[in-house]
Order: C-alpha cells, then sequence, then structure tokens
C-alpha cells in the first residue's frame, strides 16, 4: 500500500453515507481518486457504485461524509458546480440529444455567441473539431449525434467532458454497449487521457478490465467497502471473493436430463430491414430443440438474436417469413397472442422496458400473461391471483414484504424472478430467455439458472440468449452461433470450446 | 389474511373535499340545505358520467377533447329523433321513436364517435391530443349541420324526467351517474379487460408482450368514453329541455380537471374510479361555492386553474422519490 504516498489524490471521499428510502446505499465509503490513474470502482449490481459516483459529481447532493477535493472540503450544489470543479460524469446511458448536432451537444447550454448575441456556430464547431481531432476522432462535427455508433457518441461524451477542462472523468460501465474494437479505441482515449494527468474513475464488473486498464481499485459490497488496493498488489480471485463475499466455487452445476422429443422446430426464419435496403436482419434460420433441452444461442450484439424471437413470438407478422412446427404440428403465429396459445413464452431482453408493469403490483404482473387462470364466472379473483403470486414468490425466492408490492420497489434480481413466474403462468411447452441474467447480481445469477435447469428436467423446451459466454457454456446442452443474422455454427456440449464459438459468432 | 394498506395520498382528495365542504357551511347558510346539495350533486352528475370515461382513457395513456362536442352532437341527435322522428320526404314515409329508441340511438352515436377516435389513433397512429382534438371540431361541426344552428326545444315532460325526475327521494341524474360509477368500477377492478387497461398505460410494450389485444383495447376504452359522453348528453338535454349546438363547452376541462384532481396520472397505468368521482366532487362544490359567495364569474375560472396546479403539484410531492 507504499504506492500511495507518490501519487496524488484530487478528490477524496470520506465516509460517505447515503441512504434512500429503505435502503442504505452507502455506508461510510472512503474513495481516494488519484491524479493520472485509472481508479476502478468494482462490485455486483446494487453495490452502490453508481450512488458513490453520482455524489462526487454533484448528481446526489444529501448525503453524510465529506469530500475533499485538493484537501479541501467541498459541497457540490448540483452537476455544472462539480463540472467547473473539474469533475465530469458519463453515464451508462448517454446524455446527448439525438435529434442535435455533435458541436450543439458538446457547447450544450453554453453556447458560445457571437456580436449580435446569437450562436456563434463557426466558433462551436471549430472548437468541437479540435477536441474530436484530440481523442482522434475525425468527423464533420455539423452530423446529428443519432446517425452515430455507440461508441463514438461516447467520444463526443468525453470531448463535452474536455471542454471543461476535466480533471476527474467518471466512467460507469463505459464498455457495456460497445463492440471489441470500439473498445480497444476507447481504452487507448483512456491511456492517453491519464498521460496528461487526467483521474479516471472507471466503474465496471468485468475483471479482465480492472487488470487491462486499472491502476487502482476499490471494492464495494452491499454498499460498504471491503477493499482498497492498487491492482497489482491484488490476485482477481481475491477482488471477486472480495465481490460476492464468498468462495466463487459454489458456482452453478448442472443436472443431466434426458431430451425428450423435437419440440420445436423452426425452418427459414427471414425477416427484412424496414425500408429498401434488401439488408436482412434474419436470414434462413432454422433449428431445432427437443423437450428438456436446453438450447444455447450465442452472438455479439447486432447478431439478430432478438430480432429471431421477437419473429418466432410474432412480433413481426409481416416482413416475418418461415415455418415454426410445434409438437410435429406447423402453426401460423401472428401475434404474441397466437405464440402464448402455441405455449412459447419469451421473457425479453429488457425487463423494465418490455417485461414488466413497473408500477403494477407482483401479484398483477404475475397474472398478466394468462389472466384466464384466476377469472372465476369471468371475473378476475383477487383469492386466486394471490395464491397464484404467493406460489411464486415462495417457488423462485422472489424477496418481498408482500405480493401487493409494487415491482419498481424490487432489485433486479427478484424483478427478474416475477417476469419469470408471468411466463412460467403461462404453463408453456417452449421458453425463450433473452439475456436472463442481465444487470442482475451473482447470487440472483445462479438462481435463474437452476430455475432454468429444473424447467428443462420437466420437460419444457428452453432457448437461452447470451452474450456471455462462460454463461452460455454452463447452462446450455448445445449451442448455435449466429452472425448477422444467419446461423454460423452449431456445437453439442462435448464440444463447447470458448475460441471456437467466439470465432464462429465473428464476422468474417 | 393480511388487510390491505390504505395509502393516505389517496384519500388526500377525499379530505380536501370535506374540508371544503365544512368551509362552505361556514361560510354561506345556504350551503348546506338540501336543495342546494342536490342541485350540486345533479351538477356533478354530468360531469361523473363523462370523467369516469376520461378515467379509463387517460389510464391507457391518452386523452379525449372531443368529449364536449360528443355531448353536444349525441344531445341533439337525441332530442331532434324525439321530438321530430325519421322523416323521409322523398318516400313520404315517417318513423316515430320511443324514449328508448332514442337513447339506444344516441348512445350508438356516442359509440361511433368514439370508435372513430379509436380507430384513428390506433391504426393510423395519430397521437389522441390531435385525434380527439380533430373530432372535437367535427362532432361539434356535425351539431351545427344537424341543428342548422338553432336549439332543438320542447322535449316533453317523458324526455326531460332524465334530467328533472326523482326516483326514491333522489334526482335521476344522481341515480344515473350512481349506476355509471359502479358498473365502471366493477368493470375497472372485476374483469380483464379492466386490468389491461392499467397494463396499456403502465407498460404499453410489456401489455403487448403479454398478448393483449393493446389495440383493441383501446378502441373500445374510446368507445365507452364516448357512450358515457351520450348519456352525460342526454342528462344535460333533459334538463334544460332544450338541446343547444354549443352545449358541453368546457367539459373536456372540467373533466380532465376531475380526473387529475382524483389522483389519476396523466401519463397512465395509475389511478381510480372511485378518486375521478372525488375530483368532480371537488370541483363540483368549487363551482358551487363561489357562486353562492358571489365570487365573480372572471375570478372563478382563475380559482379553478390555480386548483387544478395545486393538485397536481401535491400529487407530484406525494410520488416524488419513487
Amino acid at each position: 500500500m507504499k504506492a500511495r504516498s507518490t501519487d496524488y489524490a484530487i478528490i477524496e471521499a470520506r465516509k460517505i453515507t447515503k441512504q434512500f428510502p429503505g435502503v442504505l446505499a452507502l455506508n461510510k465509503v472512503d474513495l481516494r481518486v488519484y491524479a493520472g490513474k485509472v481508479n476502478a470502482v468494482v462490485g455486483e449490481n446494487g453495490a452502490g457504485k453508481s450512488t458513490l459516483v453520482n455524489i462526487l459529481s454533484g448528481v446526489y447532493t444529501e448525503y453524510d461524509g465529506e469530500l475533499l477535493l485538493d484537501g479541501k472540503k467541498v459541497v457540490f450544489k448540483d452537476t455544472t458546480e462539480a463540472r467547473q470543479a473539474g469533475i465530469s460524469i458519463i453515464h451508462q446511458e448517454l446524455q446527448l440529444v439525438p435529434h442535435m448536432s455533435i458541436a450543439e451537444n458538446i457547447f450544450l447550454g453554453r453556447e458560445p455567441l457571437n456580436k449580435i448575441r446569437t450562436i456563434d456556430y463557426n466558433k462551436m464547431e471549430e472548437e468541437s473539431r479540435v477536441l474530436l481531432i484530440k481523442l482522434k476522432f475525425d468527423t464533420d462535427v455539423s452530423r446529428k449525434i443519432s446517425s452515430l455508433r455507440i461508441g463514438q457518441q461516447q467520444i463526443v461524451e468525453i470531448a463535452k467532458a474536455l471542454s471543461f477542462d476535466v480533471r476527474v472523468l467518471i466512467m460507469d460501465e463505459p464498455t457495456s454497449a460497445l463492440s471489441e474494437s470500439e473498445t480497444k479505441t476507447l481504452f487507448k482515449l483512456i491511456e492517453s487521457l491519464k498521460s496528461d494527468g487526467v483521474a479516471i474513475v472507471y466503474i465496471t464488473h468485468k475483471m479482465d478490465e480492472l487488470t487491462q486498464l486499472a491502476d487502482y481499485v476499490t471494492i464495494l459490497r452491499d454498499g460498504c467497502s471491503v477493499g482498497e488496493s492498487a491492482v497489482k498488489n491484488i490476485p482477481v480471485d481475491d477482488v471477486v471473493k472480495l465481490m460476492v463475499g464468498r468462495d466463487i466455487k459454489d458456482f452453478f452445476v448442472k443436472q443431466a436430463h434426458k431430451k425428450g422429443n423435437v419440440r420445436l422446430k423452426i425452418k427459414n426464419m427471414s425477416l427484412k430491414k424496414s425500408g429498401k435496403s434488401g439488408k436482412y436482419l434474419l436470414k434462413n434460420i432454422s433449428f431445432k430443440v427437443h423437450a428438456s433441452e436446453v438450447l444455447g444461442i450465442y452472438g455479439l450484439m447486432g447478431a439478430g438474436r432478438t430480432e429471431l424471437f421477437e419473429a418466432i413470438f410474432g412480433l413481426h407478422p409481416t416482413p416475418a417469413s418461415g415455418t415454426v412446427n410445434i409438437d410435429q404440428k406447423s402453426i401460423k403465429i401472428n401475434s404474441p397472442d397466437d405464440a402464448i396459445k402455441a405455449g412459447i413464452a419469451l421473457i425479453p431482453e429488457d425487463r423494465k422496458h418490455d417485461g414488466l408493469v413497473l408500477n403494477m403490483a407482483i401479484s398483477h404482473n404475475i397474472s398478466l400473461a394468462s389472466m384466464g387462470k384466476i377469472l372465476k364466472n369471468g371475473l378476475l379473483n383477487e383469492r386466486l391471483e394471490r395464491n397464484q403470486a404467493e406460489m411464486y414468490r415462495e417457488k423462485l425466492n422472489i424477496k418481498s414484504y408482500s405480493s401487493s408490492q409494487p415491482v419498481i420497489k424490487l432489485s433486479g434480481g427478484n424483478q427478474q424472478k416475477v417476469v419469470v413466474s408471468k411466463w412460467l403462468a403461462t404453463d408453456p411447452k417452449i421458453l425463450f430467455l433473452d439475456e436472463p441474467t442481465r444487470g442482475i447480481d451473482v447470487n440472483a445469477k445462479n438462481e435463474i439458472y437452476k430455475i432454468i435447469d429444473d424447467l428443462a428436467a420437466q420437460g419444457i423446451a428452453i432457448v437461452v440468449v447470451s452474450s456471455e459466454l462462460p454463461e452460455i457454456m454452463a447452462i446450455s446442452d448445445r449451442i448455435i452461433s449466429m452472425c448477422e443474422g444467419q446461423h454460423t455454427g452449431e456445437f453439442a456440449r462435448s464440444e463447447f470450446n470458448e475460441e471456437k464459438i467466439l470465432h464462429a459468432a465473428l464476422p468474417k | 389474511m393480511k388487510k390491505r394498506k390504505i395509502d393516505i395520498s389517496n384519500l388526500q382528495p377525499l379530505i380536501a373535499l370535506f374540508l371544503m365542504a365544512v368551509a362552505m357551511t361556514i361560510l354561506s347558510e345556504n350551503f348546506a340545505t338540501k336543495d342546494n346539495l342536490f342541485n350540486v350533486a345533479r351538477q356533478i352528475s354530468v360531469n361523473v358520467c363523462i370523467s369516469v370515461g376520461m378515467t379509463m382513457v387517460i389510464l391507457t395513456g391518452g386523452i379525449d377533447l372531443s368529449v364536449g362536442s360528443i355531448l353536444a352532437f349525441t344531445g341533439a341527435i337525441a332530442a331532434g329523433l324525439f321530438k321530430n322522428g325519421i322523416e323521409m320526404q322523398g318516400m313520404n314515409l315517417y318513423i316515430g321513436m320511443t324514449l328508448f329508441g332514442v337513447i339506444w340511438i344516441a348512445l350508438a352515436a356516442g359509440a361511433f364517435l368514439g370508435w372513430f377516435n379509436g380507430f384513428m389513433i390506433t391504426k393510423f397512429k395519430v397521437p389522441p391530443f390531435v385525434a380527439t382534438l380533430a373530432m372535437l371540431t367535427i362532432a361539434r361541426g356535425l351539431t351545427m349541420l344537424y341543428t342548422k344552428g338553432f336549439p332543438i326545444t320542447q322535449l316533453g315532460d317523458q324526455f326531460n324526467y332524465i334530467g328533472t325526475g326523482w326516483f326514491l327521494g333522489m334526482p335521476m341524474p344522481v341515480w344515473i351517474s350512481i349506476f355509471v360509477v359502479s358498473l365502471a368500477a366493477f368493470f375497472m377492478n372485476k374483469t380483464r379487460t379492466g386490468r389491461y387497461i392499467y397494463a396499456i398505460g403502465g407498460n404499453e410494450r410489456a401489455a403487448l408482450l403479454s398478448g393483449i389485444k393493446v389495440n383493441k383495447v383501446k378502441v373500445v376504452v374510446y368507445m365507452i368514453a364516448g357512450m358515457l359522453c351520450a348519456i352525460a348528453g342526454l342528462l344535460v338535454t333533459a334538463r334544460l329541455d332544450s338541446a343547444q349546438p354549443n352545449a358541453g363547452g368546457g367539459y373536456e376541462l372540467d373533466s380532465i380537471a376531475a380526473v387529475v384532481i382524483g389522483g389519476t396520472s396523466l401519463s397512465g397505468g395509475k389511478g381510480s374510479i372511485i378518486g375521478t368521482v372525488i375530483g368532480a366532487g371537488i370541483i363540483g362544490v368549487l363551482n358551487n361555492g363561489l357562486v353562492l359567495l358571489n365570487v365573480s364569474p372572471f375570478w372563478q375560472q382563475v380559482i379553478k386553474g390555480f386548483v387544478i396546479l395545486l393538485a397536481v403539484v401535491i400529487d407530484k410531492f406525494n410520488t416524488k422519490g419513487e
């Protein structure tokens, strides 16, 4: 720990405590942010990482504890004050106006004016250009943000931060939406910012990024700081152990179950991109799934995995083509309603946007796709509904004080269990899961794996999409890889190999 | 069984209504008389019918600006048909109309105009604000065409009974609005379609993915709203013994105000029929109270506006941090 003395802490958080209604988000957390270093903050979802950096950057202004900037106590009234002090944050969801140009976004709210008090576009665009060239992004600064890829948009956010003479740049899981090459570009940028003396606060839960990029690491668990070290002094396994608070060994072990007859057969599923480009989102995808089998579909973002589920589920009835067979019978699916009647359930990727009615009770969410089951004499029966919810609450261990609690108040993992319950209530024969463990903590992840395994044992045919290779290899009996809307490879469990599967999913 | 927790924020409108009534009783000796209270109740009845439909529309995340015009159109149709029947001059044909026949036709006309709103909103993705704004002027124009700009009066005792009659010691409009409210509350709480309305307003995409026929439900909601406007149209016409071509103007504001004051979220998914009834009560007592206190009609409008703002601000304050 001696390395600390030679490095200069620009900002220091001391004993920060933040209480939200019902949750202690941070409990006496310390953080030192060193100049010219990457200071990683790691922890599971809900550990308090985002809350901590939101306090550093002036988003949250009510908290206990103190912030020291260059050794002097500071209180930021809002993000503007923090930014003027040299602290900028790039949120996970980028805060850009899509219909405005790059330059307009960089100077939003402090546009340079000319003599007659109108916006000086020439100056604004010139300065934007200089900033972007510094970041090695050579483009027309009058382009609209919406025409840029996510990685490029992030560079614009960095440029915006730099335009404030940034001393501390906070990045909240910046690579979560980036492709591999975009990630590389970002890492190079971070290196050059470091050499300019900028302190980076880097939130992540990816261990390879930690070893590749970070100089210091602070580990949070359940709102407490449980470790702080120079990265070179701490083995990754120890970091993981501190994050989850237990050994990595009791991870999920798949049961072996005998696969049954072919449940679902998809033939030549195709889906054209809307518009006149003539490009395909899906091209002639065919596959089979057996009863009691877990089929994994692996592909990078944009490979067409979600579109495949949506096409089968009847969300694109007109442009999609292809045949669906369930239990040897040809089925025509024109709407989600048809799909549910045919015995298909889809657990969507984005549970908040697609899966849940957030301000509705747990019990109401669970019954939403199978209302017929809780009717008595044609009317909703509260007792049946509550009993059903209580059953799933117990079975899937949904942590909540009552089944009438609105799902908005649950953690990500428990919300996901509500979505799973909703679809189990439809008594599906086939279950599609799209990124079922995104954004939920390790414990909840293991519970979800276990649920998937149990459902397979009960004879349900399961198809899981995931972009996490270790996950999909752990839970699947068979994996098919997809790339750019096409089926590019198939692997039985005995042939599982990280490199081979990844290779099959990469664009040629 | 655990008792359901009662959220204090749901009671606020009721407390406000109670306090207003107490204040009025103290300030004006004419307020708490039987005649005046029945008068208030009768006035509120019309807004209650409209606001119940508006609540459903707003719960789906929509809005209906055409309520006043639909009220006028259906009222005019009902009055005209009841008084004159259907006369086809070329064919020497005359069909007289019974009161029940006229009521059914008015309801059907309201449902049709509501269906048209819903059709434009779901089929062509016209935003509800725009679709119903268009209907506001369409239905008003149709009313003018039908009445040629003149009121249709002298409808007879049978027709006017709907608006002025008494039944078991209460005015007919009050009975009708009690019936409408009970049916609507039952519908929202006990049927699937009612539940789907909440789900669609809460998260339309999740509702769609759960197999709910979102467009169908929305069309039904606008049809119900149209039918309830027709009921309100009958009440107003019968009460005045006259179908005015410009009847119902301003009800879009009063009904939205009742819904909002009653705690329903304008973004959909959250709210209740009972809340709206209380909201309509608050507006009714306010209107009546300000008249009894001889407040100028110009000030009345200003005060009503501030009450609406106050209700929304209080609601925001309650839901802060959620």
